[in-house]
C-alpha cells in the first residue's frame, strides 16, 4: 500500500516497527503535497489560481518537519518510546501558535506574527512523535463556514470536487485529511468549523467537550465556545489523536480535571444496549430570511435524512435501542443567540490587536495613536472580524445588552437544559446519544454563499448547539449525495462522553465497511496512484 | 423593514471599534448587520423566566471537574528580544508608538 494511504495508527506501528522510517513517511507526504495542493495560499494571492488543486496550506515548514522525523528515527534506534504518533504526519490549523513559525489566523493582521511558544495540542502531539508539515488555511480568525474569508488565497477547496468548498472555518484541515496530505489534523470548533467541514470533505472530526482539550496557545475567538479537536479519516486515529491532546493543562483554567480515557481501547466495546435518539427538531432547519424578515421552516434533503434514518437502522441490528422523536425544542434559536454571543466574545478578543505590541501596523503617515488604531485595524482586519467587532461592540453596549447579550445567555441556558433533560439517566427519555445530520447540505459551490453572512451561518445550525451546550460532538462520513459529495452523521452526548461517541462511531464504520462507498477515494489519490 | 443600524449609529460604532473603513465597506457590513439583527431578534419571541439563569458558559463549572483559579504569580519569559522583536517599531528596547492623544476633562 501507498505510504499516504496508510492510517495514522499503521504508520506508528510501522515506524515503531522499524518497516518503515519517519523520515520515509515525511517525504512522502512531501511528495504527495508537492503535486496534490498547488499554491499556498499568500496576502494577495489569486482566489481563482489553480482551480483543481487543494491549497490546503498557508505555510510548510519541512525543515522543522525533517527535524522532528529525524528525532523519531534516532529514539527509535535508541530504542526510546517515540510515542503514540511516532512518524504520523499531522497539519494544524494557523489559528494555534507553533513557536517560530508563523501563525498568522490567516489575517493580514497576523501575517508577520512569529508565535514565541507552542500551544499545548500541538506540544502534546509533538512530544507524542507527530510530525508537523505546516500550517493549514482556514477562515480568517475562524470566522466563516467555507474557509473563504481567508486572507490567504487562493482558499482551500473540496478533494471531493474543487468547484466546492470544504467548509469550514477548519477548511483546510478537512481538505487536507481527506486529500490524504496529512494522516491528521488540529482543528477548533465553536459553532461546528470541525464537524462541517469534516462531513463535507468525507472526514471524521471530533469537538471534544468543552475544557477536554487545553485552549492555551489558540488564537481566540469565542472564549466560551472554542474547542479544538480532532480531524482524521476513521474514528480509531481520531480516538488515537484525542488521547494525546486531551487532559488538564495548568496553563488554561477552563481545562476539566477529569481523567483521560483510553479512547483506542473503549471504542471498541459493544453498543448493546445504548439509547440513541432521534429528534425532529434535527431534520428541519428554520432559516431567517434576512431580506423578507420571513421565517421558514425547511426540511432537509431526502439524502441526508435517509442517510441518518438507515445509519440508526444499522446501529439498532448491532443492539443499540433507538428512540424517535425525542424533542430539542431550542435547537432552531441556536444560530441566533450564536450571532450575539459570540460576537461579543468576539470583539472583545480582537481588540487586543493594536499595532503596537505585535502584527500589521500601517504604513501610513498618522497624526496619533487613534488615528494608527483606525488605520492598522482597519487595513488589517477582513470584512468577516470587522462585522463581528462592530456586532459584539452593539450586542452588548449598556443600551441594548438586556435586549441581546442577557437574553442569548438566557436562550443558551435554555439549550443546555433540552439536552439536560433528554440525556438524564432518570429522566423520561434517559437517552445516552442523539444521532443527527451534521449539516443541513453537502458541501456548497465556491463563491455560492460567501458575502451572505446570514446564511452562511446556518450552515452551522445543527452543530452550534453542541457548543452553546459545552457537549462533545463528532461527524462521520456517512455516504455520498447525487452529486458525489460527502454526507455526514453527528453523534452528540452528554459531558465528557468522547468515548462512547468514538464507541458509536466505531461501530458504523464497522457495520458499513463493505460498503462500496467506502472504497471511493478523491481524484488527487487516485491520480497519485497512476502517477 | 426599517434599519436598526442607521448610518449615524454605525459611524458611532465604526469610531468606538477604531476602524477606518472604505465606502464598500461600510456599506456591506451596515447591511450585514442589519440582517444578522433581523435573525437575533427571533429570541424576542421565545418565552423566558425571570428566575432563568444566563449560561455564560456550556458545561456546569463544580470542583469535581476544575482545578478552580491558579495563584496570580508571574513568570518571567526567558527570550525578551524575542518579544520585543514582534513589535512592529521599537527603540533601544522600547516599543514606539506614536503621538498619544490628550484629552482634557472637565
Amino acid at each position: 500500500m501507498d505510504i499516504i494511504e496508510l492510517s495514522a495508527r499503521e504508520i506508528s506501528q510501522k515506524v515503531k516497527r522499524r518497516e518503515i522510517s519517519a523520515k520515509e513517511v515525511l517525504e512522502a507526504h512531501l511528495s504527495h503535497i508537492q503535486a496534490a495542493d498547488g499554491t499556498s495560499g499568500s496576502i494577495g494571492g489569486g482566489k481563482a489560481t489553480e482551480p483543481e488543486k487543494i491549497h490546503c496550506f498557508i505555510s510548510l515548514t519541512v525543515d522543522r518537519a525533517r527535524k522532528q522525523a529525524g528525532a523519531i528515527d534516532a529514539k527509535i534506534a535508541a530504542g526510546e518510546n517515540p510515542g503514540l504518533l511516532a512518524g504520523v504526519p499531522a497539519t494544524v490549523k494557523d489559528i494555534f501558535c507553533v513557536e517560530d513559525t508563523a501563525s498568522t489566523a490567516a489575517s493580514k493582521i497576523l501575517a508577520n506574527f512569529v508565535a514565541p511558544y507552542t500551544a499545548t495540542p500541538v506540544a502534546r502531539m509533538e512530544a507524542a512523535g507527530a510530525v508537523v508539515l505546516g500550517k493549514v488555511n482556514l477562515d480568517e480568525f475562524t470566522y466563516g463556514s467555507s474557509s473563504e474569508s481567508s486572507a490567504y488565497q487562493p482558499a482551500p477547496r473540496n478533494p471531493w470536487d474543487t468547484d466546492h468548498v470544504p467548509g469550514g472555518s477548519s477548511g483546510g484541515s478537512a481538505a487536507a485529511v481527506a486529500a490524504h496530505e496529512g494522516a491528521i489534523s488540529l482543528g477548533t470548533d465553536t459553532a461546528g468549523s470541525i464537524r462541517q467541514p469534516a462531513a463535507f470533505c468525507g472526514v471524521v472530526g471530533m469537538k471534544p467537550t468543552y475544557g477536554r482539550v487545553s485552549r492555551y496557545g489558540l488564537i481566540a475567538f469565542g472564549s466560551s465556545l472554542d474547542c479544538p479537536g480532532p480531524l482524521a479519516r476513521d474514528v480509531s486515529d481520531a480516538a488515537l489523536m484525542l488521547k494525546v491532546i486531551a487532559g488538564q493543562d495548568s496553563r488554561d483554567a477552563t481545562s476539566a480535571t477529569i481523567p483521560v480515557s483510553d479512547f483506542v481501547s473503549e471504542m471498541e466495546k459493544s453498543i448493546r444496549g445504548i439509547r440513541i435518539g432521534l429528534s425532529p427538531d434535527y431534520f428541519r432547519i428554520t432559516y431567517f430570511d434576512a431580506e423578507t424578515g420571513d421565517l421558514q421552516e425547511l426540511p432537509l434533503p431526502d439524502e441526508i435524512k435517509s442517510t441518518v434514518t438507515v445509519a440508526a437502522e444499522k446501529l439498532e441490528k448491532l443492539g443499540a435501542v433507538i428512540v424517535d422523536g425525542i424533542p430539542m425544542a431550542h435547537t432552531k434559536y441556536g444560530i441566533p443567540a450564536y450571532f450575539v454571543i459570540s460576537r461579543v466574545e468576539a470583539a472583545s478578543n480582537l481588540h487586543r490587536y493594536d499595532g503596537v505590541k505585535y502584527g500589521y501596523r500601517t504604513r501610513d503617515e498618522v497624526a496619533d495613536l487613534s488615528e494608527m488604531y483606525r488605520k492598522s485595524r482597519g487595513q488589517g482586519f477582513g470584512v468577516q472580524p470587522k462585522l463581528r467587532i462592530l456586532m459584539g461592540m452593539y450586542v452588548s453596549a449598556a443600551h441594548y445588552s438586556e435586549q441581546y447579550y442577557n437574553r442569548a445567555l438566557r436562550v443558551r441556558s435554555l439549550i443546555r437544559r433540552d439536552f439536560d433533560e433528554v440525556f438524564d439517566s432518570g429522566g423520561k427519555y434517559r437517552i445516552n446519544a442523539l444521532l443527527t445530520p451534521t449539516t443541513p447540505s453537502t458541501a456548497f459551490r465556491v463563491g455560492g454563499v460567501y458575502g451572505d453572512s446570514v446564511l452562511m451561518q446556518y450552515a452551522d445550525q445543527l452543530t452550534v448547539p453542541a457548543n452553546h451546550a459545552g457537549i462533545p460532538g463528532i461527524s462521520i462520513p456517512a455516504g455520498f449525495d447525487n452529486s458525489s459529495l460527502p454526507i455526514g452523521i453527528q453523534f452528540l452526548g452528554p459531558d465528557f462522553s468522547e468515548d462512547l461517541l468514538l464507541r458509536l462511531g466505531r461501530a458504523y464504520e464497522l457495520a458499513t465497511d463493505t460498503e462500496t462507498w467506502r472504497t471511493r477515494k478523491p481524484a488527487v489519490v487516485i491520480n497519485k496512484q497512476s502517477r | 423593514m426599517s434599519d436598526e443600524i442607521t448610518p449615524e449609529l454605525f459611524s458611532h460604532l465604526v469610531e468606538l471599534a477604531a476602524l477606518e473603513l472604505s465606502p464598500e465597506e461600510a456599506e456591506y457590513l451596515r447591511r450585514e448587520m442589519n440582517h444578522q439583527l433581523r435573525a437575533i431578534h427571533e429570541l424576542a419571541s421565545i418565552p423566558i423566566d425571570s428566575d432563568l439563569p444566563v449560561a455564560s458558559h456550556g458545561i456546569p463549572y463544580t470542583a469535581a471537574i476544575s482545578a478552580g483559579s491558579r495563584p496570580d504569580e508571574w513568570h518571567a519569559f526567558a527570550e525578551i528580544e524575542k518579544l520585543i522583536a514582534q513589535a512592529p517599531e521599537t527603540e533601544e528596547g522600547y516599543i514606539v508608538v506614536p503621538e498619544i492623544p490628550h484629552q482634557d476633562l472637565d
